[in-house]
C-alpha cells in the first residue's frame, strides 16, 4: 500500500530520461513511506529496457505485448485500469510529457484518482504527500494536498532532476498484459521526424535567442545586426517561432532543440520552463528583459533589466567598435 | 462538422508583477490585462477553418464570469456561430477535473463531431482539462495537436512530441483534440464580423441548468486541495548590470569582449 509506481516512458527504442528522473524522486519518497519503487513498463520487445531499469528501481514489472509496440493512450489506459484494480499503489508517477498529458487526466477521471499535474517537487511530510506546482508561467508556486484515498496520481515535470547513474539492483518480473485485443478508435500511424533547416543550432558556439518581447518581425533586423557583429546564429522561443519570425527548427526548448553553446543571449524571453530546459546547459547566459521577475534571470550569468529596444542597438554598436 | 471550442480568459502576466492576495489562494489581478488564452485562440482558428472547408457549425464554450463575454464575442466575430458561458461562483477552478466535468455537462446532450480545447491554459498550466473532458464524454482524444486532417468520420491528428518529432494518430469522431500553439495563423476579427457577433446567441447557464449539483464541482468534493500560493524565491547568481540603458549596453559589450565570451 505504500509502494510508488513510475510509468516508464520510452519511444523508438529509447528509454526516456524522465523515467530515471522520476525513479530518483520515487526512491527518495519510498524511503519515507516505507514502500518499494516499482517501474511499470508497457512495450513490445523491451527486455533490455527492463534489465536497465533494475539499476533504478526495487522492482520492474513489464508487460511485453505486440499491442504495445507504439504508445497509444487508449490501450495504456485500458491496461492500467485493469492493473490498478489489482495492485494498490500509494502513488503513481507519470511524466508531464507529451505522453503523460495525453494519458493521465483520462486515467484519473476513470479511476477517480486524486490528481495533480506538472508537479515540480513532491515532499512527504507528516504522513502526507505535498505536491508543488506552478502558476502564471512560473511566477507563483502552489502547494497542493491530496484528499481521498490512494492511489494518488501526478505528472512530474521533466528536467527538474539530474539523470542519475544506476543506484539500485532491483528484480524484474514479466506480467501478463490484460489487453486482449486491439482497438480501432485510436490508431498510431507514424512518426514524423523533426524538420532540418539551414543552420543546426545545436552546433552553434554563440546563440542570440529572441522571444515575444521583440514584438514584431521587422525588429528582427536589429537582432540580425547584433548576431552578425559577434558571428552568432539566431534561435528563438516558441512564441517567436509560432509567430513565424523564424522557422521551427530554430526553436529552443522541450518541443524544440536542446542547445549547449558557449554563449546564449536571451532577448525578450521570459524563461518558461519549457524554454529553460533547452538552454540551461549553455556555458554563459546573458538575459535582456525589462521584467525583473522574469524567470530567465534565475539561469542568467549577466542580467540587463531594461527595454531591449534601447539596449540592443547600443550593444551592437559598442561590440562593433570594440572588435574593430 | 459541428465543433465545440473551449476558450478561457486569462491574464497576461508575462510582463506584470504578480502578487499573492490575502486569501493566499489567488493573486491580485486588478492590474492585469486579460485576453483569450493563447492556445485557445489557435483552437478557435482551427475550428473556423474546418467549418470553412467542410461546412457545419462552431460553438464557443466558456466557463467563467461575465468578464469573459468580450473574449467570447471576439471568437464569434472570427466565425463562431453561437456561444455558451457557464457562470457559477461555486465551480472550483483549482481542479481541472472539475472544470472538465462542467464543460462536459454543457456538451453532452448536444450534437457534435469534434471538441477542440487548447492544450494548456497560460494561467494554471494544468494541461489536463481537454483530456479529462474527453473521458467525461466517453469519446477518444489526442493531446497536443499541431495538425488536423478530417476525413470520413475520422481525424488524423499530428501530436507534438518532444524534440520536434511528431506522431500521427487516427481517431474516430466524435473526439476531443487539445490544440497546440503554432498550428495555424489566427486571424484578426473583421469589422463586419465584430458587428455581426453582437447579434449571435450567447447563452449564460448555471450549474442547475446543466443538471449538475454544486457538490460535484465545488472545492469540498474535489480530491485535491490548493493549500497556498507563494512567490518563489528566485536564486539568481546573475551579475546585474546597472546604469542607464546605453551604459548597460556598453558595460555588457566590454564584459563580453574582455571576458572572452565572444
Ligand atoms: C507543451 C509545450 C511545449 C512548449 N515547448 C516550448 C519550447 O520548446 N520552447 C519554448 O521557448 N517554449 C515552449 N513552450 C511555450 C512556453 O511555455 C512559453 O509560452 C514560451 O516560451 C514563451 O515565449 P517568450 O518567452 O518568447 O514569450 P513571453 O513569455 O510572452 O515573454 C516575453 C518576455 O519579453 C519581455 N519583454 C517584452 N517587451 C520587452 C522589451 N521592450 N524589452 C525587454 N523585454 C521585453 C517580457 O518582460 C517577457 O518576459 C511550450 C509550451 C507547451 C505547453
Ligand atoms: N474555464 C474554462 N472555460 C473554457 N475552457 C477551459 C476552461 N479552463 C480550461 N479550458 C480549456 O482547457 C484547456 C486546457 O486548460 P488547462 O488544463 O487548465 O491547462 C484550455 O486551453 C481551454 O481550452
Amino acid at each position: 500500500m505504500s509502494n510508488i509506481f513510475v510509468l516508464v516512458e520510452h519511444r523508438q527504442g529509447e528509454l526516456r530520461d524522465i523515467t530515471l528522473e522520476m525513479l530518483t524522486k520515487a526512491s527518495q519518497l519510498a524511503e519515507k513511506t516505507g514502500g518499494e519503487t516499482v517501474a511499470l513498463l508497457l512495450g513490445n520487445g523491451v527486455d533490455s529496457h527492463a534489465e536497465k531499469l533494475t539499476g533504478y528501481s526495487d522492482k520492474v514489472l513489464y508487460m511485453d505485448d505486440p499491442l504495445f509496440e507504439d504508445y497509444n493512450s487508449e490501450k495504456y489506459q485500458k491496461a492500467l485500469v485493469a492493473f490498478f484494480k489489482e495492485q494498490k499503489p500509494y502513488l503513481v508517477m507519470m511524466g508531464h510529457t507529451a505522453q503523460g498529458v495525453d494519458l493521465a487526466p483520462a486515467l484519473a477521471v476513470e479511476l477517480k484518482m486524486p490528481f495533480v499535474t506538472d508537479v515540480i517537487d513532491l515532499e512527504y511530510v507528516d504522513d502526507k504527500l505535498q505536491p508543488l506546482r506552478q502558476y502564471y508561467g512560473g511566477k507563483v508556486n502552489a502547494e497542493f494536498s491530496f484528499k481521498g484515498e490512494p492511489p494518488y496520481l501526478v505528472t512530474f515535470r521533466e528536467a527538474t532532476l539530474e539523470v542519475p547513474e544506476p543506484f539500485k539492483s532491483g528484480k524484474v518480473e514479466k506480467i501478463d498484459s490484460p489487453l486482449k485485443e486491439d482497438i480501432d478508435y485510436r490508431k498510431f500511424l507514424e512518426y514524423i521526424e523533426a524538420e532540418v533547416g539551414d543552420v543546426d543550432i545545436t552546433q552553434s558556439e554563440i546563440l542570440v535567442a529572441v522571444g515575444r518581447g521583440v514584438k514584431e518581425e521587422k525588429n528582427m533586423a536589429m537582432i540580425e545586426e547584433l548576431a552578425s557583429a559577434i558571428k552568432a546564429d539566431i534561435c528563438a522561443s516558441r512564441a517567436a517561432t509560432d509567430a513565424g519570425w523564424l522557422p521551427h527548427d530554430r526553436q529552443v526548448g522541450t518541443s524544440g532543440k536542446t542547445v549547449k553553446p558557449k554563449l546564449y543571449i536571451a532577448i525578450g524571453i521570459s524563461g518558461a520552463f519549457q524554454h529553460l530546459a533547452g538552454m540551461k546547459g549553455a556555458k554563459t547566459i546573458i538575459a535582456i528583459n525589462k521584467d525583473p521577475e522574469a524567470p530567465i534571470f534565475a539561469e542568467a550569468d549577466y542580467a540587463i533589466i531594461d527595454d531591449l529596444f534601447k539596449v540592443v542597438p547600443k550593444l551592437t554598436e559598442k561590440l562593433q567598435e570594440l572588435r574593430g | 462538422m459541428n465543433t465545440f471550442v473551449c476558450v478561457k480568459r486569462v491574464p497576461d502576466t508575462s510582463e506584470a508583477e504578480v502578487k499573492v492576495d490575502a486569501t493566499e489562494k489567488d493573486v491580485d489581478s486588478s492590474k492585469f490585462s486579460f485576453d483569450i488564452n493563447d492556445a485557445d485562440n489557435y483552437a478557435v482558428e482551427e475550428a473556423v477553418q474546418i467549418k470553412e472547408a467542410q461546412g457545419g457549425t462552431v460553438q464557443v464554450l466558456c466557463c467563467g464570469p461575465q468578464d469573459a463575454d468580450m473574449m467570447i464575442r471576439m471568437a464569434l466575430a472570427k466565425g463562431g456561430d453561437s456561444a455558451m458561458r457557464i457562470d457559477d461562483p461555486r465551480i472550483n477552478f483549482s481542479d481541472p477535473l472539475q472544470v472538465a466535468k462542467v464543460l462536459a455537462a454543457a456538451i453532452k446532450e448536444q450534437e457534435y463531431d469534434l471538441v477542440l480545447t487548447g492544450c494548456w491554459a497560460d494561467d494554471d498550466g494544468f494541461m489536463a482539462v481537454g483530456v479529462a473532458l474527453a473521458e467525461e464524454l466517453g469519446i477518444p482524444h489526442a493531446a497536443m495537436v499541431k495538425k488536423v486532417e478530417v476525413e470520413d468520420g475520422k481525424v488524423k491528428a499530428h501530436r507534438e512530441l518532444e524534440g520536434g518529432i511528431s506522431e500521427v494518430v487516427e481517431i474516430t469522431l466524435p473526439a476531443v483534440l487539445t490544440i497546440q500553439t503554432g498550428i495555424n495563423e489566427p486571424r484578426y476579427a473583421p469589422i463586419r464580423g465584430i458587428r455581426q457577433a453582437q447579434k449571435k446567441e450567447l447563452k449564460v447557464l448555471k450549474l442547475d441548468d446543466l443538471g449538475i449539483s454544486e457538490e460535484e464541482v465545488s472545492e469540498d468534493s474535489s480530491l485535491i486541495e490548493l493549500k497556498r500560493f507563494y512567490i518563489p524565491e528566485v536564486e539568481s547568481k546573475a551579475e546585474i548590470i546597472e546604469g542607464e540603458p546605453e551604459e548597460k549596453a556598453e558595460k555588457l559589450a566590454e564584459k563580453m569582449v574582455k571576458g572572452g565570451l565572444i
